[in-house]
């Protein structure tokens, strides 16, 4: 069994949901993780605030992780799996998915051993 | 009260706070007296109240004479001058050295600091519920045996074991440090929660003794509150998980000894002093940061004490299980949050869901697919009930399957 990252990637960082919109998309996000978590293949998960993040380039400061690039990560779960594929499968269930142009990204997490 | 049921009630109560209070003074290294001389005390007393009546102030009677008794002991033993003496930490004068303080504070700090000490995480957990059992509850060895349906031998042997380990570890009675309760009290809530569940869910038949270890828990747990540094959050959340539990005691076996199911239990044997007690101290619980597994199982077990089908509470016990999961995972939970969907969202969702469990050998994973399936696909149901049916351990279990059967 190995640890993968899933990394859910949102298009657009900058748009601002409604709390009812946020409500219904941290129910269905606690509907993924808890049947992967039913599953016993729940490790971890972290979500990210978009509210006062930073960027920090060449020394210098900015706000929010944007920038030029509007592309930026939600939040990430860990995950125990048989393999990329499950760990895939997992990943396709996270409703980060079902908003425009958003992404996530499944990767495998180094052992302590391992060099990456 | 009567004689013969006085002694026997006053033993539950009085022998532990004895052996709690005589053990912190001669520590570990002796707790095999410190139980002979709460024994003899009982021995005493029935002995002398059969003669000549029970005293007006039973307890006082009984502290009074173990105190005497306790005292003799250290006078007579010159293990006091050589061993104990060095290690009592109130240095006293003479007159004071056999002293046995029976204060109220006294023997509370006693029984929560031994509390800490039988839950030492060097003992096993079996170890740990049995001795809490002798000394915290003051059951009998074949009350012990009988809890555990196993004999004597074997639970004399495990108590033998564990008092040995807590010398071994030098494991001192006295309240852990205000760095370590947090996770010294995990321990004593896991055990407290295994007593509670040793009587909830036995199989057991005897109905007086698992109501007894649902409501010694409780106790041990009313205990840990009523004291200031162990009166936290997650002790709160526990006190109300095991009343809220406890209130459907009465309904949910039946009166030949059958399990009724949460769906056919009668309202009306529920106990709601103990639904109130359990919201009191929910509410109790709801301070601080931190969210423990008990708060979770505690709001669960709210919802429970709530009959009516609405999507409202299944909608929020479906959310208690998917966080509850994160912290912990337990087939049983996973199962539960399986069918709070279903509850929910219907059922064809919840078999999706329950096919990724793949519980292959948990007769419990196989009755609630074939539950899904009632209705939806009758032969499936069947056939699904047929394999729980074949992996059921008790009697019980195996008469619910076959009514579900019965009833396709």
């Amino acid at each position: 069994m190995e640890e993968y990252a899933l990394i859910m990637r949102h298009e657009d960082g900058t748009r601002i949901a409604s709390p009812e919109q946020m409500e219904i998309w941290m129910k269905m996000t606690m509907d993924w993780i808890g049947g992967i978590a039913a599953q016993n293949k729940f490790v971890s998960g972290t979500g990210l605030l978009f509210d006062d993040a930073k960027v920090i380039r060449h020394g210098m400061v900015t706000n929010g992780p944007f920038g030029e690039i509007k592309e930026t990560i939600g939040g990430l779960i860990v995950v125990k799996a048989e393999s990329v594929e499950e760990a895939v499968e997992f990943a396709k269930g996270c409703p980060v998915l079902g908003g425009d142009g958003n992404s996530m990204e499944v990767r495998r997490i180094a052992k302590r051993d391992e060099t990456h | 009260m009567a004689q013969q049921e006085l002694i026997p009630h006053l033993f539950r109560l009085e022998y532990r706070k004895i052996v709690s209070v005589l053990c912190r003074r001669f520590g570990f290294e002796q707790i095999e007296i410190a139980e002979d001389i709460a024994s003899d005390t009982f021995a005493t007393a029935a002995q002398t109240w059969g003669l000549n009546g029970a005293p007006a102030n039973p307890a006082a009677w009984l502290y009074a004479v173990a105190k005497n008794k306790a005292k003799n002991h250290l006078q007579r033993n010159t293990v006091f001058e050589t061993k104990v003496a060095p290690e009592v930490k109130h240095k006293t004068t003479e007159l004071h050295k056999y002293e046995i303080d029976l204060s109220p504070q006294n023997i509370t700090d006693s029984q929560l600091q031994m509390m800490f000490a039988i839950c030492h995480p060097s003992i096993p957990p079996e170890a740990q519920i049995g001795l809490s059992l002798r000394i915290l509850c003051g059951f009998g060895i074949d009350e012990i045996a009988d809890a555990f349906l196993t004999n004597k031998e074997t639970i004399n042997k495990r108590l033998f074991r564990a008092k040995e380990k807590l010398r071994e570890e030098h494991v001192k009675i006295e309240y852990p440090t205000p760095a370590e309760i947090d996770r010294r009290l995990e321990n004593v809530l896991t055990t407290i929660y295994l007593l509670f569940n040793e009587g909830y869910y036995s199989v057991h038949k005897n109905e007086v003794l698992r109501k007894d270890l649902c409501f010694e828990a409780i106790r041990l747990g009313e205990m840990l509150i009523g004291n200031k540094t162990t009166d936290k959050p997650q002790v709160n959340a526990l006190l109300s998980l095991m009343y809220f539990q406890a209130s459907r005691f009465d309904a949910r076996i039946s009166k030949n000894g059958e399990i009724v199911l949460y769906d056919d239990q009668d309202t009306r044997l529920w106990n709601y002093d103990m639904i109130t007690k359990g919201g009191y101290f929910l509410h109790r619980s709801a301070t601080g940061g931190s969210l423990s597994k008990y708060h979770l199982e505690a709001s669960i077990a709210y919802w429970s004490t709530r009959k009516e089908d609405t999507t409202e509470k299944w909608e929020n016990i479906l959310q208690l299980y998917n966080r509850y999961l994160q912290l912990e995972y337990s087939p049983i939970a996973a199962l539960n949050r399986t069918y709070a969907l279903a509850k929910a969202r219907g059922r064809q969702e919840a078999i999706i869901e329950a096919e990724k469990l793949k519980l292959e050998n948990n007769q419990f994973y196989f009755a609630l697919l074939g539950e899904l399936y009632t209705g939806i696909d009758t032969s499936r149901a069947k056939q699904h009930f047929k394999k729980a049916f074949s992996l059921a351990k008790t009697q019980a279990d195996k008469q619910v399957l076959q009514n579900k059967m019965d009833m396709l």
